[in-house]
């Protein structure tokens, strides 16, 4: 093997380097061995930055898990224990809580930057597909998160996304006892899903290191879409992007930490505070403001078409509402990837991006109308994008002139 | 490798039938043997035995007087036992020839017509229906009325109005005697 060995006056870091490169494969992979596209925005930020979230996620769950109870009738309380007697418990737990909620901010706006900057095309498909599985699993993690308090928005919203699993055809009853343990969202479904909110976060963990091993191998995209040509259109990671990263991360941290410090229950819903209750039903149940555009699907279907009942369709359609996302590289057919250049395609987008929004929007109202009409309109619209207006407009539209290269592009400024 | 058994059909009481059979024989066994230990880790998440042994409750139900309507916990859900007056026997009744959603005779529902048992899960998203206390809502049938997305009961439990798409479930029940009833 004839790896390029990094030669240290320490004779220490050499004489590891010369069994273990790691400190090349550092340096290849967040530093000044890394050659990065010159013209990254600061779009490009939100890739680290929910890395950085993952990370904080992880220290402070640990943390939370020494002190918390997964018991139906201790996990309420032992969450107060938290905030009230142990040290620094409401800090560690105000930033898990809302954390979770950064975490979708970073990675829906991470997303939208991939699908306006064509970040899923052709050579990176697998490193897109890879990220839809993270989301995924973000979600059902975040799901599982939300129910260990134990208070009545937990237990409610536990057994109405649960009560999902009873709209698979034939099997579908018995699937739900088989997930709840028990005839009902109990303690043994408490029990559980305690034990997969701790493992799911290091299957992310793994699945990131897949996605940034994807990532190094064709290297980032850049908001013009076209490839680096050479070494003039690029700069190494360390120290731009590792200090453009650190500025964002920054910025971050102050908004952040406005929530945890100054409105840490901002994101959450005050039915929380009370205790789980099995014969007392919330009369307003909304799920955490991340779901709400799912959940706006899910309830945009009330009508049995072909004996499939409106439940099952509901269901499918949430699901697919995210896992359609993977089959983007294909459904955008153009070739041109950054949307800068397709006038037409560009519109269509940020309607898009606007109607998932009020999706969102929808998803926190009763289900009454007007709102049932415009959750159909609004899902319509959802699907229509993926499915029918991306693959015509992206195969028809009329391309604005794209620069020759990276640096033409950038000493034109 | 060319001297490896699977290229050398010509050792003695070699011949393809033989062989095929041993290879299918254990790739059957693994199979087999790969699902049977499979098996205890899915089956581990099932409802265990204490659960299980909840299955049953038994309830008396002599303090509930007519009109009056009692909750109890059957397997951690809530089933509402509604002492029904003549009045809402009658409704329930004739609205057999109503149009109905989920069509079922409100004789098919009940053992004694004195008394609707029934879980008091909304079968929509499973919330649970108000109508049992006093001064609650129950809705536009007087029966239940589910607050979460609007749905109305009628006082044979069956769905009459809202998203839901089937009638309040009738548990497995029998009476013991005139005042006990066995739940499950």
């Amino acid at each position: 093997m004839s790896h390029p060995t990094k030669q240290f006056k320490n004779p220490v870091l050499n004489w590891i380097e010369y069994r273990l490169p790691i400190f090349s494969l550092i340096d290849n992979s967040v530093g000044s061995g890394y050659p990065t596209p010159k013209n990254l925005s600061y779009w490009w930020n939100f890739g680290s930055l929910a890395g950085f979230v993952l990370v904080i996620m992880i220290a402070t769950g640990i943390l939370l898990a020494m002190q918390y109870t997964p018991h139906e009738t201790m996990a309420f309380s032992s969450v107060e224990h938290i905030m009230r007697d142990v040290n620094w418990g409401w800090l560690i737990r105000y930033l898990h809580m809302n954390g979770g909620s950064m975490f979708f901010i970073l990675v829906y706006i991470h997303v939208f930057r991939g699908v306006y900057y064509g970040s899923h095309k052709k050579p990176r498909e697998l490193l897109w597909i890879i990220g839809v599985i993270i989301l995924f699993i973000m979600i059902i993690t975040a799901f599982l998160g939300y129910v260990l308090p134990w208070g009545q928005m937990s237990y409610w919203g536990a057994t109405v996304i649960t009560s999902m699993l009873s709209a698979v055809p034939v099997v579908g009853d018995d699937l739900t006892i088989w997930l709840w343990g028990g005839f009902t969202v109990d303690n043994p479904t408490l029990n559980r899903f305690f034990s997969l909110h701790y493992l799911l976060p290091f299957t992310i963990l793994g699945l990131v290191i897949l996605h940034v091993w994807a990532l190094h191998e064709h290297k980032s995209n850049n908001p013009l879409g076209i490839d680096v040509q050479g070494p003039q259109d690029t700069i190494p990671f360390h120290p731009y992007y590792t200090v453009k990263d650190l500025f964002g991360v920054g910025v971050f941290l102050i908004f952040y930490l406005y929530f945890v410090f100054f409105a840490p229950n901002f994101f959450g819903e005050p039915d929380n505070y009370i205790p789980a209750n099995p014969l007392l039903t919330p009369p307003h149940i909304v799920p955490e403001w991340y779901f709400l555009p799912f959940y706006a699907i899910l309830r945009a279907f009330t009508v049995d078409i072909w004996g499939i009942t409106a439940k099952l369709q509901g269901v499918v359609a949430m699901v697919m509402a995210v896992l359609l996302l993977a089959a983007l590289p294909w459904l955008d057919g153009s070739r041109v990837r950054s949307m800068s250049f397709r006038p037409r395609s560009r519109i269509f987008f940020w309607t898009f991006v606007a109607n998932c929004i009020f999706l969102g929007y929808l998803g926190g109202q009763v289900a009454e109308e007007p709102y049932v009409i415009l959750g159909k309109i609004s899902t319509a619209y959802y699907f229509a994008y993926l499915l029918i207006i991306l693959p015509f407009v992206s195969r028809t539209e009329d391309v604005d002139e794209v620069p020759e290269s990276i640096s033409a592009a950038v000493s034109k400024q | 490798m060319a001297d490896t058994a699977s290229t050398a059909p010509e050792m003695s009481g070699d011949d393809g039938n033989r062989r095929d059979f041993l290879l299918n024989a254990t790739i059957g066994v693994s199979a087999v043997g790969t699902l049977a230990a499979i098996w205890p880790f899915i089956d581990f998440l099932s409802p265990s035995a204490d659960v299980l042994a909840l299955a049953t409750t038994e309830v008396d139900i002599s303090g509930v007087d007519l009109g009056m309507a009692i909750t109890i916990q059957w397997q951690g859900k809530p089933v509402f036992v509604r002492h029904r007056t003549a009045e809402e026997i009658e409704t329930a009744v004739a609205d057999d020839a109503a149009e109905l959603r989920d069509p079922q005779a409100d004789a098919d529902r009940v053992q004694n017509p004195d008394w609707l048992i029934v879980i008091g899960i909304c079968t929509h998203l499973g919330c649970i229906p108000q109508g049992q206390k006093p001064g609650e809502p129950r809705g536009e049938w007087g029966g239940w009325f589910c607050p979460c997305h609007g749905s109305h009961y009628d006082t044979s439990g069956r769905i009459r109005k809202g998203p839901a798409p089937l009638n309040l479930a009738v548990p497995p029940y029998e009476f013991l005697s005139d005042d006990t009833v066995k739940i499950g």
